[in-house]
């Protein structure tokens, strides 16, 4: 049997995730023994044209190009799969989504009008048939490695559904929010980073987006009154999964609440 | 007459950009090098957001040296507050940097550059030829980023720095652990250097003014001032005085230009030719014993400078690790105040400013970035047009893209950060 096809693709990201593959130091050279890396421009100049049968796609979809292109990538992949909280959520480009873009462009740029940019940058699955989602800001290399692996055996890559909550009871971590009052998205986020905020002493910031339970309406009462600054809970939900349905929607409930926050 | 070249990417680097070159009977009648990354507009969010969020906001801007965007940003906003840190988290964040540039480096070496100088298209091509070195280099890349890990959480977008200091203090046990691994890594990186000074470089020279951070005590990343190699000094709040930037048509990074006009050069070569002198006796020992030693003009040769510094940041880092003992409070505690600060360390590639406002709610009302790739911007299209005529006309259209396409990876451009695929396009006409 030959070896599957593989591609990664990149949109409006920071390259953190597919850097992810690369970071993969101890499994790389045995992974490229299973896979064939047809089109990776970060790790090779080897182009190798389509179809191909898995196409990884890191970022958000954020210019017109961007957006003729993730239809093209879905006409020649077999499985497309979003990686990374760009990809799957939007990503941190998304929180010019909630503002006026026109204002963000000019914060920045002295010419606003050389820029050629859609008004929202929004996750693959709003463009094109998604076949699976890695979350995370940024993504767990090892899901990446499952992923491939789980295509490979043809089953159900096995990933987390739980909240990181559970994962710092796994880990013996302290609870930060019941033990130091440090406000804390874990018990509403997605659990593959290991916990790591919580074990460094400071509370969860949502990166891995919201977890599929999510009990928004016991969590954000509680983050409320433990704030250390105006509106926290509000800069905690809407930044690197911001634009996550979950995520949004708790927040624009909060804002509606308080109008003036 | 006329003639059109399309190279549709360049690869090796990180982000996506094209190159535009119109010629006529030979003659380069234009030359522009275009950056399609999308805007992210990052100035623009942080506005409004509480300074406390910046570090983990801006690492967003680069999964390759996030570690240098929060250095840079903790530092401009301890500056606005006027926050001191102490002895300790001083020494963490230089080791939290020698980890990132240890990654960083290690990768643009084995994984991005050296299929240039070997004519071959990846690292996994390398393995095919030579599996061992390609093994140590991966451990190597690896032990960078076991380090960030230690002290971060994760080796992308590590999460325990906070302006003023860091969330806690990493585990003792696990800093010390590495410090064998690292002893291996110091002299795997005295091999490469010894490896890397007989690639075949091409042959290339421009006459740079370099720019970089310089410190009375030690070769500068985390802190110091900024260098010119025309012997001009700046403290970090007078940057924007004399360093400059514009927004230009094609492109979404913004270029950089000294305040005469001139175009300039940031980055690992930049740092060795302004600071080699401060290099620790080990890093001095192989410079001197390779025969790497400034000046030294040809931008392929980042390369060897990127192998030195290794050197250097694992001394460094070793050193750290086996003094590793913190005492006290892992950040200082402040008041917030109405202010304005500056930070500027040295990313992997190259030199990384910033600036913000921010008000006595915390909250952030202004924010300027410059990465290193904007600021090496004017210098590439000037070393391209250099290049350009002396590798279009006599050479096939792909070795002249690979030709133009090196010299550009050899900047080690993070075009993310400003905006990593280029696209020669060549017109003639």
């Amino acid at each position: 049997m030959s070896k599957p096809r593989v591609a990664v693709h990149k949109f409006s990201s920071c390259d953190g995730c597919q850097l992810g593959i690369l970071n993969l130091e101890d499994e790389l050279l045995d992974l490229v023994g299973i896979i064939e890396i047809a089109y990776f421009l970060e790790a090779t100049s080897k182009i190798q044209p389509g179809p191909y049968d898995i196409a990884l796609v890191e970022g958000s979809v954020s210019t017109p190009h961007e957006k003729k292109r993730i239809q093209e990538i879905r006409e020649e992949s077999g499985v497309l799969i979003a990686f990374g909280a760009c990809a799957t959520s939007g990503g941190i480009q998304s929180l010019r989504n909630f503002v006026d873009h026109t204002k963000l462009a000019e914060a920045v740029y002295d010419h606003p009008e050389y820029l050629d940019y859609l008004e929202k940058a929004t996750p693959i699955s709003d463009h094109v048939k998604v076949d699976l989602e890695i979350h995370g800001c940024p993504v767990n290399k090892y899901q990446i490695l499952e992923a491939i692996i789980a295509l490979l055996q043809q089953r159900t890559p096995n990933f987390p559904t739980h909240s990181v909550c559970l994962d710092c009871k796994r880990n013996g971590t302290v609870c930060v929010m019941v033990t130091q009052g440090i406000p804390c998205v874990g018990p509403v986020t997605r659990a593959g980073c290991g916990a790591i905020c919580p074990a460094n002493g400071r509370g969860c910031y949502g990166c891995f987006g919201p977890a599929p339970q999510a009990e928004f309406d016991a969590m954000i009462p509680l983050l409320q009154a433990a704030e250390e600054y105006p509106n926290q809970t509000v800069h905690l939900l809407r930044n690197f999964a911001g634009y996550a349905p979950a995520f949004r929607n708790a927040v624009d409930a909060m804002l509606e609440e308080s109008p003036k926050k | 007459m006329t003639k059109n070249i399309s190279i549709p990417a360049l690869a090796r680097v990180e982000g996506e950009g094209a190159l535009y070159i119109r010629t006529k009977d030979n003659k380069i009648e234009h030359i522009e090098l275009n950056i399609y990354e999308p805007p992210r507009f990052f100035e623009g969010f942080l506005q409004g957001r509480y300074f406390q969020e910046v570090p983990d906001i801006t690492a967003r801007i680069c999964g390759i040296c996030p570690v240098a965007y929060q250095m840079s940003s903790a530092k401009a906003l301890e500056d606005a507050f006027g926050v001191e840190i102490s002895p300790d988290v001083y020494n963490l964040r230089r080791l939290l940097y020698c980890a990132e540039f240890i990654e960083s480096h290690v990768l643009h070496m084995y994984m991005l550059q050296a299929p240039d100088l070997l004519g071959v298209d990846s690292v996994i091509e390398i393995a095919a030829i030579a599996p061992d070195v390609v093994k140590k280099a991966l451990r190597s890349k690896k032990l960078g980023n076991d380090l960030l890990k230690a002290i971060g959480g994760r080796s992308v977008h590590p999460v325990s720095t906070k302006v003023g200091g860091f969330y806690r203090w990493p585990d003792k046990d696990k800093i010390k652990g590495l410090i064998e691994d690292f002893k291996w890594g110091l002299e795997f990186a005295k091999e490469t250097a010894r490896w890397a000074v007989g690639l075949d470089f091409p042959d290339f020279e421009m006459e740079y003014e370099y720019v970089a951070v310089s410190h009375p005590d030690h070769y500068a990343i985390y802190d110091g001032d900024v260098l010119s190699s025309t012997g001009n000094k700046v403290p970090v709040e007078e940057y924007e005085t004399r360093y400059l930037e514009s927004h230009v048509p094609q492109s979404t990074a913004l270029h950089s230009h000294t305040t005469q006009g001139n175009s300039y050069f940031v980055g690992p070569l930049a740092r060795y030719n302004l600071n080699f002198e401060q290099l620790r006796p080990t890093a001095m020992e192989i410079a001197k014993e390779i025969g790497f030693v400034p000046p030294e003009f040809n931008p392929y040769k980042g390369l060897l400078a990127r192998a030195i510094e290794t050197i250097e940041v694992y001394d460094v880092a070793i050193e750290l690790m086996e003094a590793y003992d913190p005492q006290g409070p892992p950040y200082a505690k402040f008041d917030l105040k109405d202010g304005e600060g500056y930070g500027v360390s040295e990313a992997p590639r190259g030199l990384l400013y910033h600036r913000y406002k921010v008000g006595k709610d915390g909250l952030i009302k202004e924010a300027k970035i410059t990465p290193p790739t904007a600021q090496n911007y004017a210098q590439m299209e000037a070393d391209l047009a250099k290049l350009a005529p002396k590798v279009l006309f006599d050479r096939s259209h792909k070795e002249a893209s690979v030709a133009l396409e090196h010299l550009l990876r050899s900047y080690d451009p993070c075009i993310s950060c400003s905006t990593h695929f280029l696209k020669l396009k060549h017109d003639r006409v």
